[in-house]
């Protein structure tokens, strides 16, 4: 079967030493930053970016490291949930509803264990998923002309603004400041265009000063005007072990709330949050009343921590077939593939499938690494918890401005950083999610050249835009994804707002 | 309220600003049917209906900080654009000691621990960048070692 040969190639590079090196420290990496309050996968990604660039590493070896910490801080991302009530990132959100009155009962380490095994059951199918699916999306992808792209990137914007925030309008405010700076420096026909004569302007602005500014510097100036308030942990952790009984219970929960999960995700936009959340709703709805939800219920703990992990993989799905990230995150680390020379697309598959297999193999490794590190080892990311925000915070700072620093040895882009940590400050201040300014810088490009190719090819006829069924249906599902969260929000009181 | 329709106005003029930019790029000679002007105009437009439903229609107003808080606020951005232009000059340890015990004490006001942080901070990671991942950081300012 071609995916066994393929998987076997992606496994003799995966399980290099060096490679399963870079993964085990990528997981231990990942969980730490994903429990650490205040510092999420995006931002501990987008950190890290930089400063992978510039250690050299080839691309593969960049891209195990870096979907290493991703996948370790969605597991992590449930230990400060459950002992400090506090999300570690925006997905875990779900996970303090019933995992944190679980550790009040005495059950920390219970539900620690317990969501640990959930994370693993979600990503490991997630991985499997992916692995299925990615393919053949890839040859489905393969039929996407200029104009199918076109309405494929709007798609994209539509879906993650309709679900980003409870104000279209402010959605569509974040996308144009993105494509906005996207179109700062040469065009791709060589034009310089939009730089108000400033030589700094003319190579245009790296996502990578926006990425950094808008998540990690934006949090520090959060966490100045919250003066770093957070509660000590309330619960007692005692000895660690492994309740077999309350996994035996949720195992059909583990695998109903991994398929919702799987299919958030892929969805453009909608990401790992989304994945929690419905995840948590269907099994709440499927136990009832006396399921007793959010007391402290095991399902309510395996539930969102399968969804959001499963959903962490299928977001994988969309960003290396057709280069459009669901989430967040993924648009980070679609970032990262955009440094390292790699087009995340349908020729991926085809033209570099060591990178493709290479990093679902090394999914695979990481999944049993960070069952082995977040099971037995727990106890070693709990005290991680204890760093006070006072040292983390001026620490995540100073990592961002070496690591924008050492790419480009330029002051100009320091200061940029931190005009986009203010302007992240304030978008967020006015709940104008900060995603689809990174979608729209990272994307601005493309979605401009697919326009004007597509023009280039019609002579001119806008109507080419809708000349196939499947930009056809692109176009609806892009309108369809715009307006009907604003109808949905009646039915879902409070929408998620996606960060993750 | 008014937070939404201040920025919106804001967001609506500078999109206004922007679409005056685009119509003034060069168009090269190798022209396209779109060209180089209209996506950046498309974007502008789209932004100056937007920026304007937020001045028509604002949500509630957000939680804004109190005015100290906000003094902050812009003490931390001054010490990190300062913190910018000295990297180069002054090396990697001096500035980043300072900015990090600065940034420490802005969310947590105790005098010594801050300084204790920036200090442990600037030395801890010079090493780890340094020497670990074998970064080319320069400790001092040039002229201390010659």
């Amino acid at each position: 079967m071609d995916i066994m040969s393929n998987l076997a190639l992606g496994f003799s590079i995966a399980l290099s030493p060096y490679t399963l090196m870079l993964a085990v420290a990528g997981c231990f990496l990942g969980t730490i930053i994903g429990a650490l309050p205040g510092l999420g996968p995006s931002n501990g990604v987008a950190i890290l970016i930089p400063i992978t660039f510039t250690l050299g590493l080839d691309a593969t070896s960049a891209l195990v490291l870096m979907t290493s910490v991703y996948y370790g801080a969605m597991y992590g991302g449930r230990i400060s949930s459950i002992l400090l009530n506090i999300p570690g990132d925006e997905p875990a959100l779900m996970t303090t509803l019933d995992g944190y009155p679980m550790a009040k009962q005495g059950r920390a380490g219970d539900a620690l264990v317990l969501s640990g095994v959930a994370s693993f059951v979600g990503a490991f199918l997630a991985t499997i998923g992916l692995m299925l699916l990615a393919p053949m999306l890839s040859q489905v992808a393969y039929q996407f002309g200029q104009a199918e792209y076109f309405a494929l990137y709007l798609l994209a914007f539509c879906t993650l603004g309709g679900m980003a925030s409870n104000n279209q309008a402010k959605s569509a405010i974040a996308a144009c400041i993105g494509l906005g700076i996207a179109m700062i420096g040469y065009d791709s026909r060589g034009m310089p265009r939009l730089t108000g004569g400033n030589l700094h302007l003319y190579d245009g602005i790296d996502f990578l000063v926006a990425i950094v500014g808008l998540f990690a510097i934006a949090e520090v100036f959060f966490f100045i005007e919250s003066h770093g308030k957070k509660s000590s942990i309330g619960v007692k952790l005692d000895k660690v072990r492994i309740p077999w009984k309350d996994i035996y219970a949720t195992r059909w929960t583990m695998l109903r709330s991994s398929f919702v999960g799987f299919i958030a995700g892929i969805l453009p936009g909608a990401g790992a949050s989304l994945g929690s959340f419905l995840a948590y709703m269907s099994e709440k709805s499927i136990a009832g009343k006396n399921g007793g939800f959010g007391k402290g219920a095991v399902k309510g703990v395996a539930a969102p921590e399968a969804g959001n992990n499963s959903a962490a993989g299928g977001a994988l799905v969309p960003m290396l077939t057709l280069g459009v990230p669901g989430s967040g995150t993924t648009a980070v680390l679609l970032a990262l593939l955009m440094t390292l020379n790699i087009t995340p697309g349908p020729t991926l598959f085809t033209d570099r499938p060591e990178v493709v297999w290479g990093l679902i193999a090394s999914l695979l490794i990481a999944n049993f690494v960070l069952l082995l590190m977040n099971v037995p080892m727990v106890k070693i990311f709990v005290k991680v918890l204890m760093v006070p925000p006072w040292i983390l915070l001026p620490g995540v700072t100073m990592v961002s401005f070496v690591g924008i620093y050492s790419l480009s040895g330029s002051y100009f882009d320091l200061l940029l950083m931190v005009g986009f940590g203010v302007l992240g400050y304030v978008l967020r201040k006015l709940d104008i999610p900060t995603v689809p300014v990174i979608l729209g810088i990272l994307l601005g490009g493309k979605m401009e050249d697919a326009l004007r190719n597509a023009m280039v090819i019609s002579g001119g006829d806008v109507m080419y835009l809708f000349s196939t069924p499947i930009s056809i249906g692109l176009w609806i599902a892009a309108i369809v994804g715009f307006v009907a969260p604003m109808f949905l929000r009646r039915f879902l009181k409070k929408p998620q707002a996606i960060t993750d | 309220m008014a937070s939404d329709r201040i920025f919106g106005l804001v967001v609506a003029v500078v999109a206004l600003a922007y679409i005056a930019g685009a119509t003034q790029i060069q168009t090269s000679f190798l022209s396209d049917p779109v060209g180089p002007k209209t996506f950046p105009i498309i974007i502008g437009s789209v932004a100056t209906i937007a920026g304007l439903f937020m001045v028509f229609k604002p949500d509630p107003e957000p939680d804004w900080p109190v005015l100290r808080t906000f003094g902050a606020l812009f003490f931390a951005v001054v010490v990190l654009v300062l913190y910018a232009y000295a990297l180069k000059p002054l090396g990697f340890l001096i500035p980043t000691a300072i900015a990090a015990g600065v940034l420490s004490y802005q969310i947590k006001p105790q005098a010594l621990k801050a300084a204790l942080s920036g200090l442990g901070l600037s030395i801890g990671l010079f090493l780890l960048f340094k020497f670990a991942l074998d970064l080319g950081l320069v400790g001092f300012p040039k002229s201390w070692t010659g």
